[in-house]
């Protein structure tokens, strides 16, 4: 991923910014200009550290920058205020994973970029 | 708007065809339409095809396709929704017809997937690639992911994801062009190379070339050509989000639910008027689905219903008589119009020994990514 597109995702990457709509209250994770509710109105708003696993897989053929890390297993996860993301549940074997079972999300390394060697940092979840 | 028919239909094998082109594929498909219909000329051109850029580093692929027709004047245009570009396409040849712009309109869909890209990347870019695959999930990932909160939330069983497979791989054993000819046992299924829990690479489509045109026309001239005409009575198309976490429900396909019941009510017909379905079963998930959103089933029954059959050759609804993505093959363009070849062929009384007995009313559904986008058709030989 090229750097300058990597370095706009920094702030929802290392610190999980989004935004909150002033119309309906719902968060949006990335931050977004208008809300499905037709509103264009947003405060800033962190996505909660904690949530829970609404579904989960393990992944087992993956995409080249992730090929050394097979198996590794990735859920949906909808945080405590309500924002789901797609992420990474590590620190764990893929058979400790359970729908409903509470996670944090923490700070981690994703892959090294091909090209250049960039390393790639975001959010992953560990169960607690 | 007027109305519109499909007059000729082609396409060539699915499979792994290595020493055919992108190109050598789609015109290969172009000419068996064309002559099909036994037409001399078409107006203009759509071609269905996800990412030819990135498979074979090949883009502007509408101008090419017209000049290796013989047709270098015409407009054509690529059309691109992920996995049912070629849908999409056959949508815009519709209106194209239907408005009175042109009389003859060639809907082609084609991919190459197996020139040597990273078909996994590849496939991901249809994904979102900031919040989704940026983590490392993949579209069998996806999928993984709506099948486990399906068997959740609705008791759905391993064993009936299996018989999907099992039932198209029967289908597409009857299918010359389908690129597994092979029957599977649930057995196989269940227990072969896991590609991302619970999903197997027998859940899965394949990876696939092939190429697929229709020739649609208004009335007038569908009624002096070879082949009996196939009218084209009703069309949906419709989105969700991107990316599958920002649904309300994990396990709802939304964009297939709203597309589907948009071409019903043009139609105006309503799911059990339907007496055949090509649908997307790119993993046996997204057949069970699939099924549900399209009203042959309540939500959250597709795993039974297909259980007992009722999807089968001979059941109340055949639901992917040419063997569906997972036998007949998966290449990603053109699998839109393919379904398109397959619904034509049995309103035709052509399918052989896949035929479906009593067939009038037919239906396609394709779909992009996890559900983003969806278009569905229905047709009628009456």
């Amino acid at each position: 991923m090229p750097s300058p597109r990597y370095h706009r995702e920094m702030p929802q990457r290392y610190r999980l910014e989004a935004a909150k709509c002033s119309g309906c209250g719902r968060v949006a994770f990335p931050p977004r200009m208008v809300c499905n509710c037709g509103s264009r109105d947003f405060k800033g708003e962190k996505v909660s550290d904690y949530g829970k696993i609404l579904t989960f897989t393990t992944i087992r053929v993956a995409p080249k920058d992730f090929e050394t890390e097979v198996p590794y297993s990735v859920a949906i996860v909808e945080s405590d205020n309500g924002v789901r993301v797609t992420t990474q549940v590590v620190d764990c074997k893929p058979n400790e994973l359970e729908i409903g079972k509470k996670v944090k999300f923490v700070f981690r390394k994703l892959y090294t970029e091909g090209h250049t060697g960039i390393i790639c940092y975001g959010y992953k979840a560990i169960l607690i | 708007m007027r109305e519109v028919a499909v007059i000729g239909c082609g396409m060539t094998k699915f499979g792994e065809l290595w020493k055919k082109s992108l190109r050598d594929i789609f015109v290969e498909a172009a000419l068996k339409a064309i002559d099909d219909a036994g037409v001399d000329r078409i107006s203009s051109m759509y071609v269905g095809s996800m990412t030819p850029g990135l498979f074979v580093g090949q883009e502007h692929v509408g101008a090419l396709m017209a000049d290796y027709l013989g047709t270098p004047q015409i407009p054509a245009v690529r059309v691109e929704s992920a996995c049912c570009s070629g849908g999409m396409a056959f949508r815009l040849g519709l209106f194209e017809v239907a408005s009175g712009h042109s009389d003859v309109v060639l809907v082609g869909g084609v991919e190459k997937m197996t020139d040597g890209a990273d078909v996994t990347y590849a496939l991901a870019t249809a994904a979102d690639q900031e919040y989704e695959v940026y983590h490392g999930v993949t579209f069998p990932g996806l999928y993984a992911m709506i099948a486990r909160a399906h068997m959740h939330k609705y008791g759905t069983t391993r064993q009936q994801l299996a018989m999907v497979s099992v039932k198209n791989h029967h289908n597409g054993a009857l299918n010359p062009n389908a690129q597994f000819r092979g029957e599977v046992t649930v057995d196989q299924v269940i227990k072969a190379t896991m590609v991302a829990d619970p999903l197997t690479v027998l859940d899965s489509s394949p990876v696939s070339d092939g190429a697929a045109c229709v020739l649609l026309a208004s009335m007038d001239i569908a009624k002096k050509v070879n082949k009996p005409a196939v009218k084209v009575i009703g069309t949906g198309a419709a989105t969700d989000t991107l990316a599958l976490h920002a649904r309300e429900d994990i396990t709802t396909l939304g964009s297939v639910k709203q597309s589907a019941e948009a071409a019903y009510k043009m139609a105006g017909l309503k799911p059990s008027d339907i007496d055949l379905a090509e649908v997307h079963d790119c993993f046996s998930i997204a057949e069970i689905c699939i099924i549900e959103e399209l009203g042959f089933v309540d939500k959250g029954k597709g795993g039974l219903f297909t259980e007992q059959g009722h999807t089968s050759l001979t059941g109340k609804i055949p639901v992917n008589p040419s063997g569906g993505l997972k036998s007949k093959g998966h290449p990603v363009g053109a699998t839109g119009v393919a379904q398109v070849v397959e619904v034509v062929e049995q309103l035709r009384g052509e399918a052989e020994k896949r035929q479906v007995k009593n067939a009038k009313i037919g239906l396609t559904q394709n779909m992009g990514g996890s559900g983003a986008s969806s278009v569905v058709h229905i047709f009628t030989n009456a």
